[in-house]
C-alpha cells in the first residue's frame, strides 16, 4: 500500500512544485526586461540608506552595546541585523502585496493562469519564491556591506543567509493573504503604517527591554522583532535555543499566509 | 471514455450568484470534431456557461462531465487539456509576444524546448511573426486575439473555449480570425464558441443552442434552425412615415408571417420576390426594399421577440 501511495504522492507534488517553478518563471522573464530592476536596486537602497545615517551617524554618539551574553559591539553591528532584517521585509511584501494585488487586480494575469492546470495554492506558492529569490538579492547584497564595513564575520554571514530567506518567506506569505484582502490602492496607506511601525519598534534601534511591559508584549508578537531577534542572534554570534523558537514563529506565519492566500485566490478568482 | 462518449455533457446545469440564475439548467452535448455554439444577447449566460466548462467556476446545481471527468474534482486534469480564448484577454502585458506563449507553455508542464518550437509554429499560424519579440500592450485588439488564440492551442489542446472571439474587432480582423478558426475546424479540433453575431454562428458552427434568460431556447444546426423557425426568405420594409404600425393590418397575409421592428417591417416569405409584387399590387409604397435570406437573426427574434445585437 506504501509503496502504491508513496510515489503518487511525491509524483503530485512534483507536479505541483514544476507549476509554482512556471509561475516564478513568469516573473523572472518579466524582470528581464527594464525597468524592473531600477524597482529591484531602489528596494536595496532603503535600508542602507539608514544603516549609514543611524548606524553610523547615531552610532558615532553611543560608545558601545552591550549584548545580552555581556559582550559589547558597536551600536552599527546592533542596528545592521535589524536593517537586513527590515530589507527582508520590505522586499517580501513589496513583491507580495502590491506586486500580486496589481496583478490579480488590474493585471488580471492570474484569470489566465487559472484557465491552465495550475491551481490558486500553485500560484501563491510561485509568487512567493520570485519574493524569495528577490529577497536573496537584497539580502546577500547588504550581507556583503555588513562584512565589508566590519560589522559581522563572512562566517557569520553565511550562517545569516538562510535565516534571511525565513523572514522573507513569512512576510511574502503573510503579504500574500494580505493581498487577497485589499480592496482598492488606498488600503496599503494602512499596510505601510504598520509597515513602518514594525520598522521602528521591533528592537531595531533600541533593544525591547527599555519599552514599557505592555509595549513590549506587542511587539514580541509582530513578525519583524522575530527576524530581527533571529539575524541579530546570527550577525553578533550569540547563539542560544530562543533562536529556534523565532524561526518556528516565522515559519508558521509564512505557512499560515500561504494556505490562506491560496484558499482566498481560489474564492476570488473561480466565481 | 468511449469515443462515441460526448467530450462535454450538461444536465440541468445551473449557475447562480447570489440571487440571480445566469445559467437556469440546460442540457447539451459536444462531441469530439464539432464546431459547438452558444447564441445569444449579453447576459444571456453563454460566459457563465464558458466559464463553468473551463472549470474556473463551480456548477449551482445539475451535472457537468467534460472529456469524462468531473469538473470540480479534476478540474487541474481537465484544464490540462483545454485552450480557452477568454473574451477580454488576460495576456501578460510585461512580456513579448513569443514569451506570452512560452511562459504559458510552463503552466502545461511543457518543456521549454518544446515551448519554443510550438511558440515559433502558432506565431506564424496566427500571422504575428514579425511582431514576436514585441511585448503586447502596443499591439491593436486583432492581434491580441490572435494571440489569445495562439495561447488557447500551446498544449495542443482536446477542447478549444471561444468566449466571443470577435466581439470588438473590425471586419478585417474578424475574417482572419475566423479563417483561422476554421482552419482549426477542418484539422478536427473540438470547437466551443459563444457569439452574439449570427454570421459568425453560421459560418463557424456546425451544431449551436439558442441562449435566452440563462435558458436554451432552440438547438440544432444553423440550417436545420433557420429551417424550423423561419422562412427561405425575408423581405425587410421601410416606409417613410414614422409609425409603421399601421402597415400591420395592409400588409397583412402576405407571406407566412410578419414581425414589426422600430425601423422597419419584416415579412417572412418561402417567395421574397413575390411577396414584393404583393405589397406593389396593394398600392403600398415603400422607401426601400430589401429581400434576403434568412438568417440567424430572424430564428432568434421569432424565439424572443427581441433582436439579437442591440
Amino acid at each position: 500500500m506504501v509503496t502504491l501511495v508513496l510515489p503518487r504522492l511525491a509524483a503530485r507534488a512534483e507536479r505541483r512544485f514544476q507549476r509554482a517553478a512556471a509561475v516564478a518563471g513568469r516573473n523572472v522573464a518579466a524582470a528581464r526586461h527594464v525597468g524592473y530592476w531600477w524597482v529591484l536596486v531602489s528596494g536595496f537602497f532603503e535600508p542602507v540608506l539608514y544603516l549609514l545615517s543611524i548606524g553610523l551617524g547615531v552610532g558615532a554618539l553611543i560608545k558601545g552595546f552591550t549584548l545580552p551574553d555581556g559582550r559589547t559591539v558597536s551600536y552599527a553591528a546592533f542596528v545592521a541585523p535589524a536593517m537586513l532584517a527590515a530589507s527582508a521585509m520590505n522586499g517580501a511584501l513589496a513583491e507580495t502585496t502590491m506586486n500580486m494585488f496589481g496583478k490579480m487586480k488590474y493585471m488580471r494575469l492570474y484569470d489566465g493562469v487559472l484557465a491552465t492546470p495550475v491551481q490558486p495554492f500553485e500560484v501563491a506558492l510561485g509568487e512567493l519564491m520570485w519574493a524569495l529569490v528577490r529577497g536573496s538579492i537584497y539580502s546577500v547584497a547588504f550581507l556583503g556591506i555588513m562584512v565589508g564595513m566590519g560589522l559581522t564575520s563572512t562566517g557569520w554571514a553565511i550562517a545569516a543567509f538562510p535565516a534571511t530567506v525565513i523572514v522573507g518567506f513569512a512576510f511574502g506569505g503573510m503579504g500574500m493573504a494580505i493581498a487577497t484582502y485589499v480592496r482598492s490602492w488606498q488600503d496599503f496607506d494602512y499596510i505601510m503604517v504598520v509597515q513602518f511601525a514594525m520598522f521602528l519598534f521591533s528592537g531595531t534601534f533600541a533593544p525591547v527591554d527599555s519599552y514599557a511591559w505592555f509595549m513590549r508584549i506587542v511587539v514580541e508578537v509582530t513578525p519583524l522583532y522575530h527576524g530581527v531577534q533571529l539575524l541579530r542572534g546570527l550577525a553578533t554570534g550569540a547563539l542560544g535555543w530562543g533562536l529556534l523558537g523565532h524561526v518556528a514563529y516565522l515559519i508558521a506565519l509564512a505557512s499560515v499566509g500561504l494556505v490562506i492566500a491560496g484558499r482566498r485566490m481560489g474564492v476570488l478568482l473561480y466565481k | 471514455m468511449s469515443a462515441a462518449e460526448p467530450l462535454i455533457t450538461a444536465r440541468d446545469l445551473v449557475k447562480r450568484f447570489g440571487d440571480f440564475t445566469a445559467v437556469a439548467g440546460i442540457d447539451v452535448d459536444v462531441h469530439a470534431g464539432e464546431a459547438f455554439g452558444f447564441l445569444g444577447p449579453n447576459g444571456a449566460g453563454k460566459s457563465s456557461t464558458m466559464r463553468m466548462i473551463g472549470c474556473v467556476s463551480a456548477p449551482s446545481g445539475g451535472t457537468l462531465r467534460i472529456l469524462g471527468m468531473d469538473p470540480v474534482r479534476d478540474g487541474s486534469a481537465i484544464r490540462a487539456r483545454l485552450g480557452v480564448c477568454p473574451q477580454q484577454d488576460s495576456l501578460d502585458p510585461e512580456l513579448t509576444v513569443r514569451e506570452n506563449l512560452t511562459v504559458y507553455a510552463r503552466y502545461f508542464g511543457i518543456s521549454r524546448k518544446v515551448a519554443r518550437q510550438r511558440a515559433d509554429e502558432l506565431i506564424e499560424f496566427v500571422q504575428l511573426t514579425e511582431r514576436a519579440g514585441d511585448t503586447v500592450e502596443p499591439l491593436s485588439g486583432g492581434m491580441k486575439r490572435r494571440l489569445t488564440i495562439a495561447r488557447a492551442l500551446v498544449n495542443d489542446p482536446a477542447i478549444v473555449l471561444l468566449d466571443e472571439p470577435t466581439t470588438g474587432l473590425d471586419p478585417q480582423a474578424r475574417h482572419l480570425v475566423w479563417e483561422r478558426l476554421f482552419q482549426l475546424k477542418q484539422r478536427g479540433v473540438t470547437l466551443v464558441l459563444t457569439t452574439h453575431y449570427m454570421d459568425e454562428a453560421e459560418q463557424l458552427c456546425d451544431r449551436l443552442v439558442v441562449m435566452d434568460g440563462g435558458k436554451i431556447v432552440a438547438e440544432g444546426s444553423p440550417r436545420q434552425l433557420i429551417d424550423r423557425y423561419s422562412t427561405r426568405e425575408v423581405v425587410e420594409l421601410r416606409f417613410s412615415e414614422a409609425t409603421l404600425d399601421s402597415y400591420v393590418g395592409k400588409l397583412e397575409s402576405i407571406g407566412e408571417r410578419l414581425e414589426l421592428l422600430p425601423d422597419r417591417i419584416l415579412l417572412y416569405a418561402d417567395d421574397g420576390d413575390a411577396a414584393v409584387a404583393a405589397v406593389g399590387n396593394r398600392d403600398l409604397r415603400p422607401s426601400s426594399v430589401l429581400v434576403r435570406r434568412s438568417t440567424l437573426e430572424d430564428v432568434f427574434l421569432h424565439l424572443t421577440g427581441r433582436t439579437l445585437v442591440d
